[in-house]
């Protein structure tokens, strides 16, 4: 009965998307419809051939619904290879520009799609996946809506599917990291509305009485990744068969809004939502609660009251009014504090259990990817202020700042996450090796370094040349000799790159071993004079 | 203490710690961009600013569907340096008609604010299907395909309709004869006559080296001709429209 | 609403009333009596499995 649903609504999309294919008003739309149409097909012929032995969330679970988690887990290792290996060769496309096949694979297109896969594909169903595990363990209840949350998990992978393809294609509004058109935004809200009600209907039916301070960081990212999506997406479509659409905003007002979104997108996907995780997973893995349960309702409240203010900071000294850039730049530098009693809270939680960083790998990738928050929430107060932007806007510093977040920060905090998660979702005793675990904190620690020390040096090298003068009084440098003199820091960022992707690698093959139940034959990584970790 | 008790309601009752947190969320959005609407001196007075003409705006969503806006920003800070290598900073004026804003967040090339008449069209031609030929430095991808493609022009009208719809002042006459004026701009045998008039400065001619066709190329590079060309900065006040 | 009234408020009443609020919320979270209910609840997560 559920199959015949699933193929019947599957054969409705599959109409829809025939007649954007056939009709649609200009070549674009009708291209990514049949891609559409090509993703149903495969649906369909995935589902028919599975039958009805479609049973996965009832294999052993009693109370806890981990199908779509596991799923998730899976989609988050796979994008995140897909993401780092697409950045990989966007960073040697700008070192050696021979690199780029047009049109499909010019830059232009290939860094959105670097940058959704990342935060969207990679970070969305991390937070997806660890959502879904967090909030049934600490409301002590079974997920809302039944195969809603299926429905969330595929419906989400259909989003990311149309952005990817049509960021190749050529379909994009341009708002960085809103990029997908109004189809496909209308579709993520659908989806988006849908993750809302299972995550809140499962709060509302817990059996806890409190709610547990991670299911408020990933309440309110959710709300408010929904209000931005919203409010900076709105347009209107040229055709309502067609894949270009003008946005309601214009110039100023539209850069606002964008950055407004923009900034908060890092703000509420990539902060609030991450220290949802921090704050579930690593009391867990330190097995001890969070150091102060109170500096963390402190530390909600104050982020996201501040966090919404800082998006003028992407704006300072353009057409913006003086009046909104000044807001822009206080309220982010007050974050500094909210952001750093978080950071606190969470690396104090190991007080008392200090060892572990020496026997845990898992551990030491969460205080490492908690220190990388501090890091990054101490530099971005630092270029938001108005004099070092000057400096820096414009330059790879920030591209640097963005990847010591991103990497740093939201990278090793879901590595960390996943670690824990797959033992226990696919029933394991333990990961297949705890070495590979160090391998992989080494090489991802190491590519990260390498990749913000250069773009340091490169961004502020570019911010000087850019601004240099002679004794005459005469710009020193064209801005191709700036150009040229990146190539190196280009290349060797590509390496930094690669080492992490590297080290991804390394922990999938890990985790599929993992999952087959295989346990690596190897020393322990700790020897044994240091006896009581278990 | 029966006030504080209170607070537990918060802690223990989701809806409330759902709209609390949407309330407080809303905050700073609302105090920092709905002020840019009502407040006068938001965008500032100038003289020259035109709608984009049908070319143009095609041209534009050439520039948007290739990502220009990933490498080069179209901003001009008031620097002593970005005034003199590209020319007087960027007014919020000059984007008043740009949905969506092409500011742009990097500069892994030049900006592009006033690129207009920087470059002749052959330049730009050869530039964009071999960067590297006239500018050996650069790391642009080549765009040579551009040339290859036929603009689409079947939706123009339209375009230029939704624009209006959402405030640009695209006259009921500028609509009617959209499909007229994108042929007509690059057209070097046409009669330019009403498209000049309805669209002040406009570039008129040939872009692409290819007179009889009507190409992505012509589209982008009469876009990138225009960029910066339209206000006229000896008419403007800086003083008054100070903010 | 012109752009000078806007600003006194902001950096007058608005100002208080952000202190006061700031000031508040922290009194408010670490009053003495919360302690409890907040110890219990930071042992959620460790409480639940088995």
């Amino acid at each position: 009965m559920k199959l015949t649903l699933q193929v019947i609504a599957l054969a409705i999309a599959a109409v829809v998307a025939l007649i954007g294919a056939a009709q649609g008003a200009d070549a674009l739309f009708r291209a990514h419809s049949w891609v559409l149409l090509l993703v149903l097909v495969l649906t369909a012929f995935f589902l028919l051939s599975r039958g009805q032995s479609r049973t996965v969330d009832s294999t052993g679970e009693v109370g806890y619904m981990d199908g779509p988690i596991r799923y998730g887990v899976v989609a988050t290792v796979f994008w995140g290879i897909v993401g780092f290996l697409v950045g990989v060769v966007i960073a040697s496309q700008l070192a050696f520009p021979a690199l780029n096949f047009e049109p499909y694979l010019n830059f232009g297109r290939v860094r959105p799609l670097h940058t959704s896969a990342v935060i969207f594909a990679f970070g969305g169903n991390a937070l997806l996946c660890t959502s879904f595990y967090v909030v049934q363990r600490t409301c002590r209840a079974r997920l809302f809506g039944g195969d809603a949350a299926w429905f969330v998990f595929w419906g989400y992978q259909l989003f990311i599917v149309l952005a990817a393809t049509g960021y190749l294609l050529g379909v994009t509004q341009s708002k960085e990291y809103a990029e997908p058109e109004w189809y496909v935004d209308l579709w993520l809200t659908i989806v988006w509305v849908v993750y809302l009600i299972v995550f809140l209907g499962t709060i509302l039916k817990r059996k806890e009485p409190h709610i547990y301070v991670a299911n408020w960081f990933y309440l309110a990212f959710i709300v408010t990744i929904a209000m931005l999506h919203v409010v900076n997406n709105l347009s209107l479509p040229v055709s309502f068969l067609g894949s270009v659409s003008y946005s309601a905003f214009a110039g100023v007002q539209d850069a606002l809004t964008q950055w407004w979104y923009g900034h908060n997108a890092v703000g509420f996907f990539l902060t609030a939502g991450f220290l949802g995780m921090m704050y579930y997973f690593m009391p867990k893995q330190a097995e001890r609660p969070v150091y102060s349960y109170r500096l963390s309702i402190i530390h909600f409240w104050a982020l996201i009251f501040l966090y919404i203010w800082a998006g003028p900071h992407h704006l300072h000294y353009t057409a913006l009014p003086d009046w909104a850039q000044t807001l822009g730049m206080v309220f982010s530098i007050m974050l500094w504090m909210p952001s750093w009693g978080g950071m606190i809270n969470g690396l104090m939680t190991l007080s008392g259990a200090w060892d572990k960083l020496r026997t845990d790998p898992i551990i030491r990738m969460m205080v490492i990817a908690v220190a990388f928050y501090g890091m990054s929430t101490f530099e971005g107060p630092m270029m938001s202020i108005k004099a070092v932007n000057s400096l820096s806007h414009y330059t790879d510093w920030t591209i640097g700042h963005v990847h010591s977040g991103a990497l740093g920060w939201v990278g090793m905090i879901t590595f960390g996450a996943i670690y824990f998660l797959v033992p226990r979702l696919w029933g394991r005793k333990q990961l297949y090796s705890l070495r590979l675990v160090n391998w992989h904190l080494w090489l991802a620690t190491l590519g990260i370094v390498v990749y913000a020390a250069v773009m340091w040096v490169s961004g502020i090298t570019q911010g000087l040349m850019w601004r240099e003068y002679d004794a005459e009084g005469f710009l020193v440098y064209s801005f191709a000799e700036s150009v040229q003199a990146m190539h190196p820091y280009f290349v060797i960022r590509t390496l930094g790159g690669l080492l992490y992707l590297i080290g991804a690698l390394v922990m999938a093959y890990n985790l599929v071993q993992t999952i087959r139940g295989r346990v690596r034959d190897e020393a322990p990584l700790v020897t044994a004079h240091a006896a009581p970790a278990e | 203490m029966s006030f504080l008790s209170k607070h537990k309601v918060i802690e223990t009752n989701a809806t409330l710690l759902l709209v609390l947190s949407l309330l407080v969320v809303s905050i700073g959005g609302l105090v920092e961009i709905v002020p840019l609407f009502y407040l006068d001196n938001t965008i500032e007075k100038v003289k020259g600013m035109r709608p984009y003409s049908p070319l143009e705006l095609l041209g534009r969503r050439i520039y948007i569907r290739e990502g220009c806006y990933v490498c080069h920003s179209q901003m001009i800070r008031p620097f002593r340096d970005e005034v003199e290598r590209y020319g007087p900073y960027s007014l919020a004026a000059e984007s008043m008609y740009d949905r969506p804003f092409q500011w742009g967040s990097k500069r892994t090339g030049p900006d592009l604010a006033r690129v207009g008449d920087r470059y002749s069209n052959e330049w730009h031609v050869q530039h964009l299907i071999n960067p590297q030929s006239v500018v050996p430095e650069s790391v642009m991808p080549s765009y040579g395909f551009l040339k290859h493609n036929e603009l689409d022009g079947s939706l123009v009208a339209k375009h230029l309709s939704t624009n209006a719809t959402l405030g640009v002042p695209y006259s009921d006459e500028m609509i009617e004869n959209a499909a007229a004026d994108l042929a007509a701009q690059a057209d070097p045998d046409a009669d330019w006559e009403g498209v000049e008039a309805r669209y002040p400065k406009l570039k008129l001619g040939d872009f692409d080296g290819d007179p009889s066709r009507l190409t992505e190329m012509d589209a982008l590079v009469a876009y990138l001709q225009m960029l910066g060309t339209l206000v006229d900065f000896t008419a403007y006040d800086a003083e008054a429209n100070f903010r | 609403m012109d752009y000078e009234t806007v600003r006194h408020a902001a950096d007058s009443w608005g100002l208080v009333y952000l202190f006061v609020l700031f000031v508040g919320v922290i009194a408010y979270t670490f009053r003495p009596g919360g302690k409890k209910a907040a110890d219990d609840a930071a042992n959620i997560p460790l409480k639940e499995d088995k």
